[in-house]
């Protein structure tokens, strides 16, 4: 019982972790309707950015702002740079692009910083709390929590603001914005700049838990696609209910059924995408207006 | 028909080149030429899947995967010549890939490319969970290639391994140029197109989308079996999610649109990577990136098709939907 | 065995060449060894610089940069030595074809570190067949040892995995005979080596391993296996990880409330490991961490005055400047590029495949300045493991404390032997 218990509070410590990056995918969705495959990579090289400061002397909370400050203005950037040539092309030429980016993000971190990992300081207390006999870290709970804050934060700003209401103009009806004087083009940079502040936030949530290194967000990324497909990739409340439900089922599925074990955790990841995609393509959360054959 | 003269001209003097190269290039190019033969097929396969039916797909290192095994196996248990077992590897893989294409049926574009991503990724734990039959993380070592007797003193073991892989592409190549000449092709690039026009004239979608899948599938299931038995080892190891994603670069790198994406994508996944090293020997992905990236924005045909457009003098065609969004309500912006 | 008719040409033209060459008033006989010259020879290597295994790229670079020192003190026998070290991506037929380059087109004389189980897997064979001599490849799988009859042309370098986890199991035995073991183990060669050396030393004593719990690299975390294991109800913890997972492990089995002993693997005991464990699971997350070391450990404060690593830190400093020497894969490069000189150096002026190749099973080397004192690099032709002494040691505030004596694992390999 208490190691069923310890499962599903790890489960959802690791769902959140998978919830914070699925958050920044459905955040790029919902904008350009697409997948940006350096996500996680960008993520990555964001915390890199946030450990050199805290390195060279900076308080952990001023690293953090400037680092998301960075991120925002970096993204933006790169949308105008590299995305915006291809913006009209199809989907290939995105995914390509974006695997690019992934590749060379990559290297840069390796290049600039390494690949031996590095402990990432965290603003929560290191004390584990132990509630009969289940323990977890405060850093568990300030990852859900934080996620939970962005959440807010994110439906608020797409539900009341005028920008964020562009925003989803811009994604949904890109003609009809034009005609109404919003500037989609740059709706769409936005998006990038939210996505790579989230994807941030995630990363430095994250790295405290699982240390930083290059390769860090590599399989969180299959995760996180797999939780935001789960909740509906366009529902950024189902991102984050979906990164949970995927943490607590893996790991009661690799304690308790034999044949899925430690070492099929991909492969379900798989299974559930693939599932989620034929039986209900909008997932656990999405409205159902995905392009179906 | 000048144009096609033209292009039986090219077409024959590709060949010739090509039968010639090992008795010019010393053996060790002929080595990884034969690679590049290898890779030809696997990009071939993804050409009919991703360019002329716009079903991208990031996984085919499952099914290069799949190639790999069914000759490394049959070898290992039964010491079943690569005769026999290249064309099972091809079988198993095709059965695989339809299966798979049942389920691409419902999925589009990006979610295609993120259900095939997260296959690539959780291949290499597959392969190890099933240890008894695939050796497990030590992988499975095959026995060397050697030339038939008759041909002993006349090709070395890696020049007739050549002449085997490249015969492999030569068919494949004729094969797939002549169903993408027809019905089947005209078929397959009108649902890319426009997918509601295709099935009003009676283009029936799950039948070729499904048969795009499983014959990529096939295609690199070959390929895989090509790789596996010149390198003489299969380990979870050789499938790694980048293979996947190589495999499309290659495509993409090559020309998508065209056969000859196929040649010059081979060509660029077998060399690629040792120019980037020359280039950069502390970052060589950094190179590889950015390069990629580059070639994106400035010719996105590709190689080959930005060779051929030259050729040809002619603007790009139209329509192509892979590449270039059709939907019109995205390109009123300024 | 037999012999390709390409093989046969070969070897009658170097034959023929041989005759010629002998005739002649030149001395240069070594003129016919391919990667070698009068004042060079050629070493080619495979280290992975880029995909998911890039972090083993430095080792490469920790070797260029011995080779580099050595060369500035007027290389091995009068020759430079060139290192071409070439990036294989960790994948077998990647490694394959540049092996292939390397001896056909680079004709290096011998390949040297080449690393991974899979990518020298691959390309054994081939080196073999045409007698390239492979030299201390980068992996501790015990094959290269143990399968040395059918490939005379390959030799290891570090402690094979297996007998660092049965010297564990014997310390084990001898201080909680009745203990019960949870294993958390990386899902591949490497791992499973470990694994497996484990059951081997603990002999019929197996049955006290009551839970064995796999990671697989992708994994994000690893707090559903820790999670398991203490259910279990194990009191001893062997961690056969890489240093990510390593740290993990630590960090959330001390949060879990969870304070077995635990043993952990040699490649995850550094410093790096420990300070990052103890940071954020407190001090008794590493209090009385077991581990095995061979190599001097930069951040270890024993060799604060030792003159390996003040060597070892001003190699670096000129040849590799900019990089973190913290790094242990650094000292593991420059420890494996010394033997391989000093094999050189014993093969003597008249290089020879054949030659490079005794001297590598002839080895006796009590002084490698970047291995820990009382380490012995040791083969003879009936033991190709060179290193299989390592040190017990016990981390204790903020460092490992050797304990006992330096332990010998050659005789259990030998009778684990075949």
């Amino acid at each position: 019982m208490q190691e069923l218990a310890q499962q599903v509070v790890s489960g959802l410590a690791s769902g959140s972790i998978y919830a914070s990056m699925a958050l920044a995918l459905v955040l790029i969705y919902r904008s350009m309707n697409v997948i940006n495959f350096a996500q996680g990579e960008m993520a990555m090289f964001t915390t890199f950015i946030a450990w050199q400061l805290v390195q060279q002397g900076l308080p952990l909370w001023a690293a953090f702002t400037a680092t998301i400050a960075v991120a925002f203005v970096g993204a933006v950037l790169l949308e105008r740079i590299v995305i915006r040539p291809v913006e009209r092309a199809g989907p290939l030429t995105i995914v390509i692009v974006t695997l690019g980016l992934l590749i060379t993000f990559n290297g840069l971190a390796g290049l600039f910083w390494g690949y031996v990992i590095k402990s990432f300081p965290s603003p929560f207390p290191a004390a584990p709390i132990n509630i009969g006999g289940v323990a977890f870290s405060s850093q568990d709970v300030g990852i859900i929590l934080v996620s939970l804050a962005s959440l807010g934060v994110i439906s608020l700003f797409f539900a009341k603001t005028k920008l964020g209401l562009a925003m989803r103009a811009a994604a949904l009806y890109p003609a009809a914005s034009q005609v109404l004087g919003i500037r989609v083009s740059w709706m769409l940079a936005l998006g990038w700049g939210l996505s790579a502040v989230v994807g941030a936030i995630s990363g430095m949530m994250v790295a405290p838990v699982v240390f930083l290194d290059p390769n860090m967000m590599q399989g969180i990324v299959v995760y996180a696609f797999a939780a935001a497909v789960l909740g509906g990739v366009e529902s950024p409340l189902g991102a984050v209910v979906g990164g949970l439900i995927l943490g607590v089922l893996l790991n009661l599925l690799g304690t308790y059924v034999e044949f899925v074990g430690t070492d099929l955790r991909l492969a379900v990841a798989f299974a559930i995408i693939v599932a989620v995609l034929l039986i209900r393509p909008a997932g656990l959360f999405g409205r159902v207006s995905v392009a179906r054959v | 028909m000048r144009l096609r003269a033209d292009r039986n001209l090219a077409v024959a003097i590709v060949a010739i080149v090509i039968a010639l190269l090992p008795f010019i290039v010393p053996s060790f190019s002929t080595f990884e030429l034969t690679y590049v033969g290898a890779y030809a097929i696997a990009i071939l396969g993804l050409i009919v899947l991703t360019g002329m039916n716009g079903q991208i797909s990031l996984g085919h290192g499952a099914f290069l995967a799949v190639g790999g095994y069914v000759v490394a196996i049959l070898a290992h248990r039964f010491g079943l010549s690569f005769w026999l077992s290249i064309p099972i590897a091809a079988i198993v893989s095709g059965i695989v890939g339809i299966g798979l294409g049942f389920v691409a049926l419902r999925l589009e574009g990006v979610y295609l490319a993120l259900a095939t991503f997260s296959l690539a990724v959780a291949t290499p734990s597959i392969l190890k969970r099933f240890g008894d039959l695939t050796g497990g993380v030590m992988g499975i070592v095959l026995p060397p290639v050697a030339a038939p007797k008759v041909l002993a003193g006349v090709l070395t073991p890696v020049q007739w391994f050549y002449y085997v892989t490249w015969a492999f592409a030569g068919v494949l190549f004729l094969v797939t140029a002549r169903f993408l000449g027809g019905r089947v092709g005209r078929s397959l690039r009108a649902l890319r197109d426009n997918e509601i026009a295709a099935v009003s004239f009676g283009v029936n979608p799950h039948f070729y989308k499904t048969l795009a899948f499983g014959w990529s599938a096939a295609f690199a299931g070959i390929a895989g079996a090509l790789i596996a038995i010149p390198t003489a080892y299969v380990s979870p190891d050789s499938y790694s999610s980048l293979l996947s994603i190589t495999l499309l670069i290659g495509a993409v790198l090559g020309g998508i649109d065209t056969m000859w994406g196929a040649l010059a994508g081979g060509v660029m996944i077998e060399f690629l990577p040792l120019w980037v090293q020359k280039i950069n020997n502390a970052a060589p992905s950094v190179v590889y990136g950015v390069a990629l990236i580059l070639v994106m924005l400035v010719m996105p045909g590709g190689i080959a098709g930005t060779l051929l457009r030259l050729v040809q003098r002619r603007p790009p065609a139209p329509g192509d939907a892979v590449l270039r969004r059709t939907e019109p309500t995205r390109a009123v912006e300024q | 065995m037999f012999i390709s008719s390409k093989q046969l040409i070969g070897s009658v033209a170097a034959a023929f060449a041989l005759v010629l060459t002998s005739g002649a008033t030149s001395p240069l006989v070594a003129q016919s060894v391919p990667g070698v010259t009068a004042t060079e020879v050629v070493l080619g290597g495979l280290h992975p610089c880029s995909g998911p295994a890039s972090a083993y790229c430095t080792i490469g670079k920790g070797a260029a940069a011995y080779f580099a020192y050595v060369n500035d003190k007027g290389g091995v026998n009068g020759r430079k030595i060139t290192y071409k070290d070439l990036d294989d991506a960790y994948s077998p037929p990647q490694a394959m074809q540049l092996a292939r380059q390397l001896v056909e087109q680079d004709h290096v004389f011998a390949m040297f570190n080449t690393l991974g189980t899979p990518s020298n897997t691959a390309i054994r064979p081939y080196l073999n067949q045409n007698q390239v001599p492979q030299l201390y490849v980068a992996t501790g799988a015990t094959t290269w040892a143990h399968d040395s009859s059918q490939y005379p042309w390959t030799i290891g370098w570090q402690p094979d995995y297996q007998s660092e986890a049965i010297i564990y199991a014997r310390n084990l035995l001898k201080v909680a005979p009745n203990a019960k073991i949870g294993v958390i183990y990386q899902n591949d060669d490497y791992g499973k080596d470990y694994l497996a050396g484990l059951h081997k030393g603990l002999g019929p004593k197996s049955s006290l391993i009551v839970k064995e719990v796999s990671y697989e690299t992708t994994d994000p975390d690893v707090s559903s296996q820790i999670g398991q294991l203490k259910a279990s109800g194990a009191d001893t913890f062997f961690i056969f990880a890489t240093p990510k997972f390593a740290l993990q492990s630590l960090v959330i089995a001390a949060q879990q409330s969870w304070h077995p002993t635990i043993y952990l693997n040699n490649v995850s005991a550094n410093d790096v490991v420990m300070k990052g464990a103890t940071e954020k699971g407190g001090a008794t997350a590493t209090a009385g961490v077991i581990s095995v070391g061979y190599l001097k450990d930069p951040l270890d404060p024993r060799w604060a005055n030792d003159s390996g690593l003040a060597l070892f830190k001003q190699i670096m400093a000129k040849y590799a400047p900019g990089v973190d020497t913290s790094n242990l894969f650094y000292m593991y490069g420059c420890g494996a590029a010394y033997t391989m000189v000093d094999t050189l150096q014993k093969a003597g002026r008249d290089l020879t495949r054949q030659k490079l190749m005794d001297a590598a099973i002839h080895l006796n080397e009590a002084n490698n300045p970047f291995v820990m004192p009382g380490i012995v690099v040791q083969t003879t032709p009936s033991n190709h493991f060179p290193i299989t002494q390592e040190q017990l040691a016990k981390y204790d505030n903020g460092r490992f404390v050797p304990f006992g004596s330096i332990i010998d694992a050659r005789p259990i390999i030998a009778s684990e032997s075949k």
